[in-house]
């Protein structure tokens, strides 16, 4: 394989347990997935699904508890199944930046906005704090923030969820990161600050070659962002394609009923239930991968 | 003629905040004079983005809580909760259910329960009764009889908003308000709740308030949509006048920031990409 289709993520196998008081739950059963430079890569399914533990199993940020298996976790093609604490941080923060769903949460409530991309910057750089300050300021423009040298001194309470979303894409694309991993970054937001901020992410994606994985439950938000697809159904991928073939023509019979369930599919004075159990048979991790 | 099952006039409700030692008191003007009419058995579908006035206007419709200034009548009736105690029979004719299916049931009263408190409230209807009715109720949100005796925590999300609509169903309301029902539910699940909600109002020729953010679903079950935006309705109108033809600004700019997941509205996009 050339350096140029080398895949910047290559999930093998991965397989995440947890140990609960009912019983082992597989979380994520035996699913692989890749990402390129310069792609949108989607990973929709419902609540429990296994979206957000498959990519924090891949970060290393699960609690002990959970037992991770993978037959291969690359970066770039370097192994980063068994990296040591401190090489993990270098990886994630600078190369991998990750944006959660709850960007109040996600925020220190007790520094201000300014203080904590500038812990950022000192962590993974070598700018001095002169430097530090302009990228700050620059990170803020380029996030659509208004008045950014007023913005430095704000705590995050003082800015609406939007705003703290766009601190937090700041953060995150301080590094100028390879893989930008967005999980669920609108599902807290008012429609039209979900536009603003997906219009955001995307053009940041473009315009800085990034791969990014956009993590959902929206159909909505897929359509507007996704190259590739990927349809997750209790821990098993069901189907992987390109976004257009996905809604032009759906093979799993998961997604086409997650698909005949959207209001604005619906045909008849009911819509279509997806009923548990028809898919039990049918989750195969291995379909059309 | 057609009946009007709910009308407010001109209602506002004004909020006041800080005032404390420190903070200059401010008012919030949550909601600035909503004027509306419901027909029986129609679904009036309210839209617009947190904090525009959605709870308010829901909650005073309710009788929960009072306007500052304007009328709220159900079934042609004037109601004033600041006047003394309503009767039980208005009281029983609006109920709400909540967006968040965790919070709204008691997590230590069994399911059985929950259905049959409503029925205890004026002591009419004897033990038996109470019972045989809870269980037809669970039967028409698709649960079992072995469910009467579990407890929340043992239903899903979708289950407990199914009894949550159920407990609200109990006193054979005529006006069901239903604040951001399907909004913390999957898709799935919600197709569920929607049919339920569907049959529900062909059964009981049902009127509902349908509180909502998400416009596919407004689009879906509405009759009428109102749009509001900072405690104004912006606009007001049948479902098809409102989508098809939005009048003020804000409604247009809340169509073009909803996310469009057909084929044509993709193809675009990628087309836009590569160019
Ligand atoms: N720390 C944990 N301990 C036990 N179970 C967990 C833990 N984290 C997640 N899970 C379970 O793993 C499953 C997948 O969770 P998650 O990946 O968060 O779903 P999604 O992001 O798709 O909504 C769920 O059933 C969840 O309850
Ligand atoms: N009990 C209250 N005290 C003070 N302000 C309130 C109260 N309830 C709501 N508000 C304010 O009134 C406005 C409308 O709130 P709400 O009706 O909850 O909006 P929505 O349901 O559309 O999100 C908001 O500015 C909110 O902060
Ligand atoms: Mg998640
Ligand atoms: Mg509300």
């Amino acid at each position: 394989m050339t350096k140029a289709d080398t895949p910047l993520l290559e999930i093998e196998n991965l397989t995440v347990e947890f140990d609960t008081a009912s019983g082992n739950l597989k979380a994520v059963d035996g699913v692989s997935l890749s990402v390129h430079e310069r792609e949108v890569l989607a990973i929709v399914g419902e609540s429990g699904s296994g979206k957000s533990v498959s990519m924090l199993a891949v970060m290393g940020l699960l609690p002990w508890t959970a037992r991770v298996t993978a037959d291969a976790l690359r970066f770039q093609g370097r192994d980063i199944s068994n990296l040591t604490s401190s090489e993990r941080r270098k990886l994630v923060g600078k190369d991998v930046a990750m944006i959660f769903q709850e960007p109040i949460a996600s925020l220190n409530p007790c520094f201000t906005v300014g203080f904590q991309i500038d812990e950022t910057l000192r962590e993974h750089t070598k700018l001095n704090k002169r430097e530090r300050r302009d990228r700050t300021i620059e990170l803020f423009e380029a996030v659509g923030l208004p008045n950014p040298e007023d913005r430095l001194s704000a705590y995050p309470h003082q800015m609406s969820g939007g705003q703290c979303q766009r601190v937090m894409i700041a953060m995150a694309i301080a590094c100028d990161p390879k893989l930008l991993i967005a999980d669920e970054p609108t599902t807290a937001l008012d429609v039209t600050i979900q536009k603003q901020i997906l219009d955001l992410l995307v053009d940041l994606q473009a315009e800085k070659n990034m791969g990014m994985i956009m993590i959902t439950h929206d159909m909505g938000v897929v359509a507007e962002t996704a190259d590739r697809v990927i349809v997750k159904y209790k821990g098993r991928k069901m189907e992987e394609a390109d976004v257009l073939s996905l809604f032009e023509n759906p093979q799993n019979s998961y997604t086409k009923a997650l698909l005949s369930a959207l209001p604005e599919n619906a045909t008849g004075d009911r819509l279509p239930t997806v009923t548990d159990l028809t898919f039990e048979q049918q989750a195969n991790p291995e379909a059309s991968a | 003629m057609s009946e009007i099952v709910l009308e407010t006039r001109n209602v506002t409700r004004d909020y006041s905040i800080g005032g404390g030692l420190f903070s200059k008191q401010k008012t919030v003007h949550a909601l600035k004079g909503i004027d509306l009419k419901l027909e029986k058995g129609k679904t009036l579908a309210v839209v617009g983005e947190s904090g525009c006035g959605k709870s308010t206007l829901a909650r005073i419709i309710t009788m929960i809580d009072a306007p500052t200034s304007g009328e709220v009548l159900i079934d042609g009736q004037p109601v004033d909760i600041t006047a003394g105690p309503l009767s039980s029979e208005m009281r029983r004719k609006v109920q709400i259910v909540f967006q968040n299916p965790y919070g709204s049931l008691n997590p230590r009263q069994k399911i059985g329960d929950v259905l049959m408190e409503p029925l205890n409230i004026d002591g009419s209807v004897p033990v038996s009764e109470r019972r045989e009715r809870a269980m037809g109720m669970l039967e028409k949100i698709g649960l079992l009889p072995e469910h009467f005796n579990r407890y929340p925590h043992m239903f899903s999300g979708g289950q407990r908003q199914r009894i949550a609509i159920a407990r609200a169903l109990m006193l054979n309301p005529q006006l069901l308000v239903l604040d951001e029902p399907v909004s913390a539910l999957d898709l799935s699940v919600q197709a569920q709740v929607l049919n339920l909600l569907a049959d529900l109002q062909d059964e009981f020729s049902l009127t509902y308030v349908f509180i909502s953010h998400d416009l596919s679903v407004v689009r879906y079950i509405a009759d009428e949509v109102m749009v509001m935006y900072f405690g104004e309705a912006v606009e007001y109108g049948t479902r098809d006048e409102v989508f098809s033809n939005p009048q003020h600004n804000y409604t247009k700019t809340l169509f073009a920031a909803t996310p469009r997941a057909d084929v044509e509205s993709i193809k675009k996009r990628l087309a836009a990409k590569v160019a």
